[in-house]
């Protein structure tokens, strides 16, 4: 892939955690997307895809919700989204409007527009997968020397009824290997962060996560790297293990490889172990 | 005496969308999953209960409130069962008998679905403060919620959008 290349124009779809806790999650991204040729055009008047409370109380209002912005999203652009927990609530509501003529009926009568099938919700890493990030910083290594430990937590996981399509294992080692970095074998790469256990049971939500840093720390791993907003947030404020390293989000380390990060010091600030003395000695910032 | 509802399973079946007469109790889900160990009843006695027939003990049992449907036991399953597919049936169930086990997770559903149903978003600030309020529980994340503040985690105020008409009306059932 060259570094020329048109614009990819996709409908984007932040979230509630990317537009709020996870700030810095969001420019970095942006940044990031813009840097390698995809033009977000944010969804306007997007609505909460509910999470796991709609869907643990109420199926159809789950549905309903995800509905709402497929409705709203224009044809002819796929949507995108970083959010694991987005993405399958997409997804799911997306496969069920396939299945259920009745749910097509319903979505007819709430929107006043049919169902597109074509408006196909896009996770990030679906976008990436297969494209060189290292062309975007020829002859260089920017992440040369820096050792982290690859966290997918449950955003590769997924209900039997999507088994047949595809995954994306490996994919953070891959691209983040093409800029140098080294992934280290660890056990806690497909750990659950607890999600809403946080609020609602700190105490488990504490060993859980502490397994994870801790194992992260065992593999010699300098930082752990992650792809969701929820878990970077999970795996901060419960740690509370004598030794930490920071959590990075993997748009932020991605910006940073690419040398186009801005402003910095406002996504550092937000992270509750501070990654700036780690990755001033990897000279990347 | 445990009483046997022999139609149960039928149930489950049909709102899960998923086979729990499939499994043949092997366990390998529980062994996935991280919360196994603070659930009464875990993920591999759950469908168990479903298979034969004890609703009353399935709808009774903290492990579908503390399951976070993260997918980690059904992709173990050797029968492809979609194991949290149960556990949100048996939620539902339960909602519907009015017999919640776990109030406060509940209470926690009920405060992110409030917070969408007033400004199409989620609004973290006040989902935690009033979960807080409701489960009586103030203190013990007080240090949390500083430092969070601090950070600019969480945002004194929410951002509701134009189409919020449109949200609140999908909210008939869940009031
Ligand atoms: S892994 Fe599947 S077959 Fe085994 S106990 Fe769990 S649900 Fe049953
Ligand atoms: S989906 Fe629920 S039961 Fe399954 S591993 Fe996750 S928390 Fe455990």
């Amino acid at each position: 892939m060259k570094c020329d290349v048109k614009p990819i124009e996709v409908t984007w779809f932040p979230g509630c955690s990317m537009k709020t806790s996870a700030m810095e999650n969001h420019e970095s991204f942006k940044i990031f997307c813009e840097a390698i040729g995809i033009r977000l055009i944010e969804l306007p008047d997007w609505n909460c895809c509910g999470s796991s409370s709609a869907h643990s109380i109420d199926q159809e209002l789950a549905i309903d919700l995800v509905a709402r912005n497929l409705a709203l999203a224009p044809s002819g652009r796929p949507i995108l989204t970083a959010c694991p927990s987005c993405t399958l609530r997409f997804k799911e509501a997306h496969h069920h409007l396939m299945e259920s003529s009745e749910a097509r009926i319903r979505f007819r009568k709430q929107w006043g527009v049919p169902f597109d099938p074509a408006k196909k919700v896009m996770h990030f890493f679906e976008l990436i997968d297969g494209m060189d990030i290292s062309a975007f910083t020829p002859g260089k290594k920017p992440l040369a020397g820096l050792t982290y430990a690859p966290y997918y937590g449950c955003m590769l996981a997924r209900p039997p009824k999507l088994r047949n399509q595809k995954n994306f294992h490996g994919l953070l080692e891959k691209i983040l290997g093409t800029l140098g970095a080294k992934a280290v074998d660890w056990k806690g790469h497909n750990k659950c962060c607890g999600t809403f256990l946080s609020v609602a049971r700190p105490e488990a939500t504490t060993e859980v996560v502490n397994a994870i840093v801790q194992s992260g720390l065992d593999s010699g791993a300098e930082c752990l790297i992650t792809a969701c907003a929820m878990c970077q947030l999970n795996l901060e404020i419960r740690c509370n293990l004598k030794d930490q390293i920071p959590v990075l989000h993997f748009s932020e380390i991605l910006t940073l490889a690419l040398g186009k990060g801005k402003n910095t010091d406002q996504w550092f600030k937000r992270h509750l172990v501070d990654p700036k003395p780690l990755l001033a000695a990897k000279g990347l910032i | 005496m445990e009483k046997i509802d022999p139609t149960f399973i039928r149930e489950v079946a049909q709102i899960s969308g998923t086979i729990p007469s499939r499994c043949y109790n092997c366990s390998a889900c529980t062994s996935g999953c991280q919360f196994a160990h603070i659930m009464d009843k875990k993920p591999h006695e759950i469908i168990r209960l479903v298979q034969i027939g004890l609703k009353n003990e399935a709808l009774a049992a903290s492990g579908p409130w503390i399951c976070v449907g993260c997918n980690t036991c059904s992709m173990e399953c050797p029968n492809a069962i979609d194991i949290p597919a149960v556990m949100d049936a048996i939620r539902a169930m339960a909602i519907a008998k009015g017999e919640i086990p776990e109030k406060d997770i509940y209470n926690f559903h009920k405060e992110i679905l409030g917070s969408i149903k007033r400004y199409g978003r989620t609004h973290k600030l006040e989902i935690m403060m009033r979960f807080k309020l409701v489960s009586r529980d103030f203190f013990s994340d007080m240090d949390l919620g500083v430092r969070m503040l601090s950070r600019r985690k969480l945002h004194i105020l929410p951002s509701r959008i134009k189409g919020v008409r449109d949200v609140r009306n999908l909210f008939k059932k869940v009031g």
